[in-house]
């Protein structure tokens, strides 16, 4: 259901203010989305300012920063800080990105940062991701074929097909696209949302996999694949510059094929 | 039917009391997009012009009603109101008309990388504007 406002419990309260060192030259403001689920509280937002002359260049720099010398209770995750793992995605100057590969230079003004869109919050920045897996293991996301594997080797593929899989493989299922996209916040119940589609195309493109058809009839549905109204917002945001809006459309490419 | 998310939102405290779970902000930090800006004003003129046909029926009506009541809706459509509700009108017609066109294409997997997307977004827009004034131009003239 689409519901425009937060629900009262999550409405954003001002936080506490964290200054900057005494002779801090170059400061930004950090303001970052908190909420505890001790404290009985509202969320809110802290400021921190951080000296930019003495913190790395990216977004993350300056989380582990404010981590490690101001305040140890800033719960975020975080795992390779370069742009594979996608722990650190996140809402940051308003668009879903990486932390780790979002340079504080781009941000204008204050540094707003909160949680990815629409999600049950955990603690601060992270949010439950429970739903996101959970859509993911439902297409199924591995190789299924009734021919056997040659016994003395891979399953072969041509270039031609490999190449198929280029713009795909890449993802890091970070679910910045899918936080992003409008019609998963009002209707992510039951749309599997833009991560998981390019993932549902990943099996269907694959040359070795047999179970296309299987892969479609599951997705013939009016809310897992048709709530995609082509919005875009998905593309706009991934941080490893996929395009999950064009998986999605070849998908119904294929479902009117075989519809004949 | 309830919402399945809603079993995420509930969680435990630290000394195991449950606890309600925030909703993270979505619209309220989310920054505009052309991408979903442009999807939310296809709806938007889309609705608008529903209800603007409800004008054009009430105009067919009255046109084969009687002379007063012709001139009632003449009256009507000829006032301020009536203009500002015609110039939205052709505005959100000429918009769903062009964004239209773009989702066609969109239909056909064509034109989705997204330097494509931005610029035919733009060239709507644009477009929007053109034949709008353009609608009024001949407007204009053939009155």
């Amino acid at each position: 259901m689409a519901t425009f406002t937060l629900p009262a419990n999550s409405r954003i309260q001002i936080g506490k203010t964290y200054k900057a060192p005494k002779g801090a030259k170059r400061v930004r403001n950090f303001k970052i989305y908190r909420w505890n689920p001790d404290d009985g509280a509202n969320p809110s937002t802290d400021t921190y300012e951080v000296d930019l002359d003495a913190c790395g260049p990216m977004v993350l720099d300056a989380l582990i920063k404010i981590k490690n010398e101001v305040d140890t209770t800033l719960t975020f995750r975080r795992s390779c800080r370069e742009g594979i793992c996608g722990s650190c995605a996140m809402n940051i100057d308003g668009t879903n990105t990486l932390a780790c590969l979002k340079p504080i230079e781009e941000c204008k003004g204050d540094v707003r940062i909160s949680p990815l869109p629409h999600m049950p919050v955990v603690k601060d920045l992270v949010p439950d991701l429970s739903q996101a897996y959970a859509q993911l293991r439902s297409i199924e996301p591995w190789l299924q074929s009734d021919t056997p594997a040659p016994p003395d080797g891979e399953r072969l593929q041509s270039k031609e097909e490999r190449a198929e899989l280029d713009g795909m493989w890449e993802c890091i299922l970070c679910f910045c696209c899918t936080t992003a996209c409008p019609s998963y916040w009002w209707n992510g119940d039951k749309y599997l949302g833009p991560a998981v589609l390019l993932a549902a195309y990943r099996w269907i493109a694959d040359s070795r996999d047999e179970r296309t058809g299987e892969r479609l009839d599951a997705l013939q549905d009016p809310f897992k694949l048709y709530r995609c109204h082509t919005i875009m917002n998905c593309t706009q945001t991934c941080p490893k510059g996929l395009n999950p809006a064009k998986a999605i459309s070849q998908i119904k490419t294929l479902m009117l094929e075989r519809a004949g | 039917m309830t919402d399945t998310r809603e079993a995420l939102m509930v969680a435990r405290t630290s000394d195991g009391r449950t606890v309600r779970r925030p909703l993270s902000p979505h619209l309220q930090v989310y920054r505009p997009q052309i991408t979903s800006a442009m999807s939310i004003l296809h709806r938007i003129t889309g609705v608008a012009l529903s209800c603007g046909t409800l004008l054009l029926v009430w105009f067919l009506i009255a046109a084969v009603e009687s002379d007063a009541a012709y001139a009632r809706v003449a009256w009507f459509i000829g006032s301020p109101v009536g203009y500002l509700l015609m110039f939205g009108w052709s505005v959100a017609l000429w918009y769903h008309f062009c964004n239209g066109i773009r989702h066609i294409f969109w239909d056909f997997g064509m034109g989705l990388e997204l330097p494509q997307v931005h610029a035919s977004g733009k060239a709507v827009l644009v477009a929007t504007a053109v034949l709008t004034v353009l609608t009024w131009v001949v407007f204009a003239v053939v009155r």
